[in-house]
């Protein structure tokens, strides 16, 4: 399949295009949501809390997985199977933390007192769009088993890098996201 | 395991340009049914498409004998709508879910999912020369997810507290609270899945529409030599990827609000009914405005550029002339989907909007007539001096002409805030949006039918019903939504179930009973097209000739009846652009052609 599209034009992979055409997509989406809550900050009566140390931790799971994901990529190019397994598990349990992390931070400001209902506050957004970002990241899990799945396999035998760098691309994708949404909740709170 | 063993052949063979057409064989599940063909999922959109628009224009003939008929019972309308018209008379309740249905199908299930649903599938891989879509996969879980989500708002129909009927706007607090009306209960809910699996189906479709377009054009297509239709179904993917997004954030906080407790929307309110005061602080229902309109404005380009691209082709075609000033089209094609972006609070000058924020939409607003009469120019100089062939589908983009500048002049009318004071919530809005985005847009739907039929059955559909159904269709639009302006003027507000009790009104009572026996005979004759539709797939004169129209572009150089991957053998190298008619003495000159020696420059 890739010489074929190398005889076609040179140009990005259809694949790797339909993925930035669909980032561009899932932004839109959380810009609707955070300039939803620039728009409702600013009114009286809007309520904040403070943001759970567990989710400094998350972020530093998250870029770190980032990092494993990028290597991983790096040894599938250089046909360091063993050691793309190795890093792929790793980006896969690290994924599964971020997502538990983040369910015990959420549990953890509805311990202390965030709620869903009542007045609109911070901590509805919170819930909404860190549980929309948790979401995204859970896709890219599951991406992620089908991908572990592929390459324990015994029968089949891929060195097409299209789908790992598909993969890795979209993983920096949710690594950035959740910066940018981390970072817009420090801000505002 | 073997479905992604399937995958991998159409992947592979739209990639390989020596293998051409699918030979292995497959079952009738694989090839109709879940098919990955662009052919035949563009052919699902359509018919289901259809089917929803009867449905749709069905429900229309309904509220429209209630509004032309308003001191009259129908007992018959018991009989077929049991609860729904209790004693012969369409109860207010269901008279509300009516226009709220008829709204969301026909914009979205109809004039989204069945106009670029159907032209992008059908014509992106062959009018830029591809085997099929970037993922063909994806293509057929946009179709599946669009069917889900026309399963899911059609069942709502049926339930005991009836559809959503806050209208298609679906603003809250109607929408946020189950006990605001028997609408907003479970059908609501139905509603919000419904639309949620529809904006999952765009932007599956959307991305591959793109992705196409950028990246699986046949050798020789620069952006340049692509016909207007696919710049306009192009641009009409990226206004839905960018838009049907923000969309779906606003209806998860609905969802929050409905049923987590989330205040988002909902402050200080009291329901009647249940003689209860809601905790709800702080939330503000112009926040849902906000996010809906941001869709909603692109939404009606959506819904209009796919019919401006076919109608730009469909014109030049058979005026055999090159469409007139092609880049300054592709210009206003791209300036429309800018502006489109920015002009959304033109929906809420009276919703309570900050007046000078207004002022500024407003600017926005009326800077969008410019690239609309650019077009409207260049397609009048199109057809200026042409040997015009009358085809069924020439006939349709005429149409569509017409009602474009008719619907767009009112725009200008709407557009000013001040004016808006007194127009908002009219019969002129009706007639407005009904004349320039819901007429106008079926009218290139109609145009694209009847165009590229002989290229998705083979054979043409029946000319006599044609005409009459063109003719028939543009008259009676006319009739309908004309007289609304003046009703619209005069201040009849829009939504009201009877408006004799209104003595100011009812002067309108006969043309009001006009505008609905043109409406019911207007349903009937669509009713003639979809029989002159599914008879000719089986029954219509064949088609003997690759190229019936004389046309330029590459969908002709296919076999008669395409396979799987369009081209038999090599995809044709494209050497120039979509539109050389009439040129250096010939007719026509196909894009497949090399520039000759002693050819002219256009």
């Amino acid at each position: 399949m890739t010489e074929a599209v190398s005889t076609q034009r040179k140009k990005i992979h259809p694949h790797k295009f339909t993925l930035w055409v669909g980032i561009g997509s899932i932004i839109m989406m959380f810009a609707g949501l955070t300039s939803a809550y620039i728009v409702k900050g600013s009114m009286a009566g809007f309520t904040t809390m403070q943001m759970p140390k567990l989710f400094y931790y998350s972020t530093a799971v998250m870029l770190i997985s980032s990092l494993t994901m990028q290597w991983a990529l790096k040894s599938f190019k250089e046909r360091g199977m063993q050691q793309y397994r190795r890093l792929l598990t790793l980006t896969m349990v690290l994924g599964f933390t971020f997502i538990a992390m983040q369910i015990i931070g959420f549990s953890q400001l509805w311990e202390s007192g965030t709620r869903l209902k009542g007045s609109t506050g911070a901590g509805q957004f919170l819930y909404v769009i860190f549980g929309l970002h948790a979401v995204h990241v859970l896709g890219g899990v599951i991406a992620l088993i089908v991908m572990f799945i592929k390459a324990f396999s015994a029968r089949i035998r891929n060195y097409n890098s299209v789908p790992v760098e598909v993969m890795s691309t979209y993983w920096h994708f949710v690594d950035l996201l959740w910066v940018y949404l981390f970072v817009f909740f420090l801000f505002k709170l | 395991m073997s479905h992604g063993h399937a995958e991998v052949i159409t992947t592979h063979e739209v990639h390989h340009d020596e293998h051409g057409a699918h030979h292995h064989h497959q079952s009738f599940i694989t090839k109709y049914v879940f098919s990955q063909d662009h052919k035949i999922i563009a052919k699902q959109f359509l018919i289901t498409g259809m089917i929803w628009a009867i449905i749709g224009g069905l429900m229309s003939v309904l509220f429209r004998l209630q509004l032309g008929y308003p001191d009259q019972t129908f007992p018959w309308l018991e009989d077929i709508l049991g609860n729904w018209a209790k004693g012969g008379k369409i109860t207010p309740e269901n008279y509300y879910a009516l226009v709220t249905m008829h709204g969301t199908i026909l914009v979205f299930f109809v004039l989204t999912g069945g106009l670029s649903g159907t032209f992008a599938n059908f014509l992106i891989p062959l009018q830029c020369g591809a085997r099929d879509m970037a993922s063909p996969m994806m293509n057929m879980l946009s179709y599946w997810f669009f069917f889900g989500g026309s399963i899911v708002m059609l069942s709502s129909l049926f339930i005991q507290t009836g559809p959503f009927s806050g209208g298609w706007t679906a603003y809250p607090p109607l929408s946020a609270l189950g006990d605001a009306s028997p609408g907003s209960k479970t059908g609501m809910d139905l509603w919000i899945t419904a639309m949620a699996m529809f904006v999952v189906s765009s932007l599956l479709g959307g991305l591959n529409y793109v992705s196409t377009v950028l990246n699986l054009r046949t050798k020789g297509m620069s952006m340049t030599r692509l016909p207007l239709t696919i710049w306009a179904l192009f641009f009409t993917a990226v206004l839905g990827i960018l838009s049907f997004p923000v969309l779906l954030s606003g209806f998860i906080l609905l969802l929050f609000d409905r049923h987590g407790g989330t205040s988002f929307y909902l402050s200080d309110i009291y329901i009647a009914a249940t003689n209860q005061a809601l905790p709800n602080e702080g939330g503000s229902a112009i926040l849902f405005q906000h996010l809906f309109w941001f869709l909603g404005h692109p939404e009606v380009y959506i819904i209009l550029l796919p019919a401006m691209g076919m109608a730009s082709e469909i014109l030049s075609v058979n005026s055999r002339k090159p469409i007139f000033g092609y880049m300054a089209m592709v210009g206003s094609l791209f300036a429309i989907t800018i502006l489109a972006f920015l002009v959304w609070a033109h929906h809420m000058f009276v919703t309570g909007l900050n007046p000078f924020l207004g002022s500024v939409f407003v600017l926005l607003t009326l800077l969008i007539a410019v690239p609309s009469a650019i077009k409207v120019f260049n397609w009048l100089t199109t057809i200026w001096k042409a040997n015009i062939k009358f085809t069924p589908g020439m006939l349709f983009a005429l149409g569509f002409v017409s009602l474009f500048i008719s619907g767009g002049l009112t725009g200008i009318f709407l557009g000013n805030s001040t004016l808006d004071i007194h127009l908002h919530d009219t019969y002129f809005v009706i007639a407005h949006f009904h004349i320039v985005m819901g007429v106008s847009a079926f009218f290139g739907m109609f145009a694209g039918i009847y165009h590229w039929f002989p290229k998705m059955y083979g054979r043409y559909m029946n000319n006599t019903l044609a005409y009459i159904h063109f003719w028939v269709t543009l008259i009676g639009a006319y009739l309908i939504f004309w007289p609304m302006h003046y009703e619209g003027l005069a201040g009849m507000p829009r939504r009201y179930l009877d408006y004799s009790n209104w003595s100011s009104f009812n002067m309108f009572g006969d043309l009001n009973k006009f505008i609905s026996t043109v409406a019911m005979i207007v349903f009937a004759i669509q009713l003639l097209f979809v029989f002159n539709f599914f008879y000719s797939i089986w029954k219509g004169r064949k088609v003997t000739t690759l190229n019936p129209w004389g046309a330029t572009t590459l969908e002709w150089t296919t076999p008669i009846h395409p396979g799987h991957g369009n081209w038999e053998g090599e995809i044709p190298e494209v050497h120039r652009w979509a539109y050389d008619y009439s040129k250096d003495g010939r007719d026509f000159i196909p894009q497949t052609e090399p520039i000759g020696p002693n050819e002219s420059k256009h």
